[in-house]
């Protein structure tokens, strides 16, 4: 709150609802959205209307590890659409989907700024880059075994 | 051999920490500045000739210049490293491999402007480039580079990270103020201008990370030396990002004299096209500039080698040109497909739209549909007449040039490669099972020219 001047600590709400997110179950329920507002002093749609404009807030439940798989141009060029559907067929589900054990949902995005080193996907708060299905097959492994 | 003047110690072992970038003359611009007096410094700044890194290429110095001063107002400086154009990721490789060079950079600016306080908005996802970002800030403060009364010079300053969470519109300048705000990212209404009512209404200056990084080499080899090297207009160094179908994706220093040619096959920068394939089409300066044919590309209609800069990139206007951009350089060889490509486009501009204007929050949504269509072997001739009656109708309707930068890859495709439109509208099945190749897109070029 320090970071802003007297008055303006609004300004914390983008912040806030990323450690809200990590804290959660990695969504925003609507309680927790209410519980920021408490928090920060602001109304509650003013926290709504912030989560549902931005792409990085899950309104939804999401799997313990959320692929975020780019698929535009750059990405595409490179290969993306084979990734995304090896993603699809190796977990069995669509594109915005939970696998039924709650491990992985599937989310394609737009740009994340990794162009050069295409395809790739942000698995939490690192990108993974240069995806082949090997790595594809080897990231999930990680996964299912940090989970056990 | 291009001169590097941003990215010259990026080898340097240990770069990233302050110990090595200090050994290596870091900071000594803020040393030589704080001695200066701040118009002096925004002057210097002018002759220099530096214009903004991030895609628009507005003379920084001018744009400072600007800045409202009003007595016992709070003045801010806000660092854009909400680095989203499709193509472009030369911020994210400056902030994680050198990132006390935008500390240095920002300090600096922040005295030319008299801002006590700057943020850094970066992207949601950079997430990892927070933290280290984060550790140059507290090192510098802990050196005595931020902080109060800096170099015992009474200058007092902090910088503070914010991270946004996802919207390509937030590098729009308003749009990241309003972010910043703790909102929506909505742009606002222009006049007036955030030099006059930016961040808290109170006068602002928002610059690309790339731009703040140039200050130090302005300050430390003065503006004299900084504009000798280039050429025209486009003085300094740019960092292209170069990505697409080339042997050597990357992030590349130049100093915009060689030319485009040279910058796709020396071994110096890209490296040439992969497993023997040719150029069929390049966009240069990010996503939302005019994508070009190969003849095009290296070659002006005049006749003239094109240079990668900002003069030679734009050279013939739309027509026949395109733009410098953010440095984007997004190369598609003979087996991709313009219209799946440009598809991928507009999505993503519908995607990224922030509803505000109708003909942006409508348009990008009807070309991307448009686009499925023909992509998927669906279209008729009158769609392609239809998305350039779209992309016209969006262009200079709308607050902020988001709808200019999803309108002009549309048209631009349209304009370049309309008989690769039309052969998919024409062939429905083989469309689907093979691309339209290079045609006549290497062909040397015949453009009339107007009296």
């Amino acid at each position: 709150m320090k970071r802003y001047p007297e008055g303006k600590h609004k300004s914390a709400l983008l912040p806030v609802l990323h450690m809200a997110q990590e804290e959660f179950g990695g969504w925003l329920d609507t309680p927790v959205m209410d519980y920021v507002a408490t928090l920060l002093r602001i109304e509650p749609i003013e926290v709504y209307e912030v989560a549902s404009f931005y792409s990085m807030y899950n309104l939804k439940p999401v799997g313990k590890y959320l692929f975020e798989v780019c698929q535009t141009g750059p990405c595409m060029i490179n290969g993306s659409d084979d990734i995304i559907s090896y993603i699809k067929s190796k977990l069995n589900i669509g594109i915005g989907e939970t696998t039924p054990d709650g491990l992985f949902t599937l989310k394609t995005v737009e740009c994340l700024g990794a162009c050069g080193y295409a395809p790739m996907m942000q698995l939490g708060k690192t990108y993974r880059e240069h995806l082949t299905k090997e790595k594809v097959d080897a990231i999930i492994d990680e996964c299912r075994a940090k989970a056990n | 051999m291009s001169r590097k003047l941003l990215l010259e110690k990026e080898h340097i072992a240990g770069i990233r920490g302050y110990e090595v970038y200090r050994r290596e003359g870091g900071y000594r611009s803020v040393e030589k500045a704080l001695k200066m007096a701040p118009a002096d410094i925004v002057e210097e700044v002018k002759r220099s000739g530096l214009r903004g890194r991030g895609g628009a290429g507005f003379p920084t110095g001018m744009k400072w210049s600007f800045l409202a001063k009003p007595e016992g107002v709070a003045r801010y400086l806000v660092c854009n490293a909400d680095e989203s154009e499709p193509g472009t990721f030369k911020d994210r490789y400056l902030m994680e491999f050198i990132p006390h060079l935008l500390i240095e950079g920002m300090i600096v600016s922040s005295f030319a402007l008299g801002s006590n306080v700057s943020y850094i908005y970066i992207r949601g996802e950079y997430a990892w480039i927070t933290d280290i970002l984060e550790n140059a800030i507290e090192e510098a403060k802990q050196n005595g580079w931020l902080g109060k009364n800096i170099l015992g010079t009474g200058f007092d300053c902090e910088i503070y990270l914010q991270r946004g969470a996802g919207a390509y519109i937030c590098g729009e300048e308003t749009a990241l103020i309003e972010s910043l705000e703790g909102k929506r990212g909505n742009p606002r209404i222009k006049p007036p201008f955030p030099a006059v009512k930016g961040l808290w209404d109170c006068p602002t200056v928002v610059n690309n990370v790339e731009t703040l990084a140039a200050i130090v080499p302005i300050i430390n080899e003065g503006a004299e030396a900084y504009a000798k090297i280039g050429v025209g207009k486009s003085t300094g160094t740019k960092l292209m990002s170069a990505c697409g179908n080339i042997n050597k994706p990357g992030i590349y220093e130049i100093d915009m004299t060689i030319s485009v040619e040279e910058f796709i096959y020396s071994d110096e920068y890209c490296g040439g096209i992969p497993n023997g394939k040719k150029l069929k089409a390049c966009i240069p300066g990010g996503s939302s500039v005019p994508i070009l044919p190969a003849n095009l590309l290296l070659t002006t209609a005049k006749g003239d080698k094109r240079l990668m800069n900002y003069e030679s990139l734009a050279d013939g206007g739309f027509a026949t040109g395109s733009m410098m951009g953010s440095g984007g350089f997004i190369v598609l060889d003979e087996d991709q497909c313009i219209v799946r490509n440009t598809m991928t486009l507009a999505r993503f501009y519908h995607h990224e739209s922030c509803g505000q204007c109708s003909p942006c929050r409508e348009g990008t949504g009807w070309m991307e549909r448009i686009l499925k269509k023909i992509d998927n072997g669906r279209g008729e001739m009158k769609d392609i007449d239809l998305l350039w009656d779209i992309q016209r109708k969006i262009e200079g309707n709308t607050i902020c040039p988001l709808g200019d930068a999803a309108a002009w890859p549309v048209a631009a495709a349209i304009r370049h490669f309309r008989d690769e439109f039309e052969w998919h509208v024409l062939n429905p099945d083989e469309c689907l099972k093979r691309n339209y190749g290079l045609a006549h897109y290497a062909d040397p070029v015949h453009v009339p020219v107007m009296a």
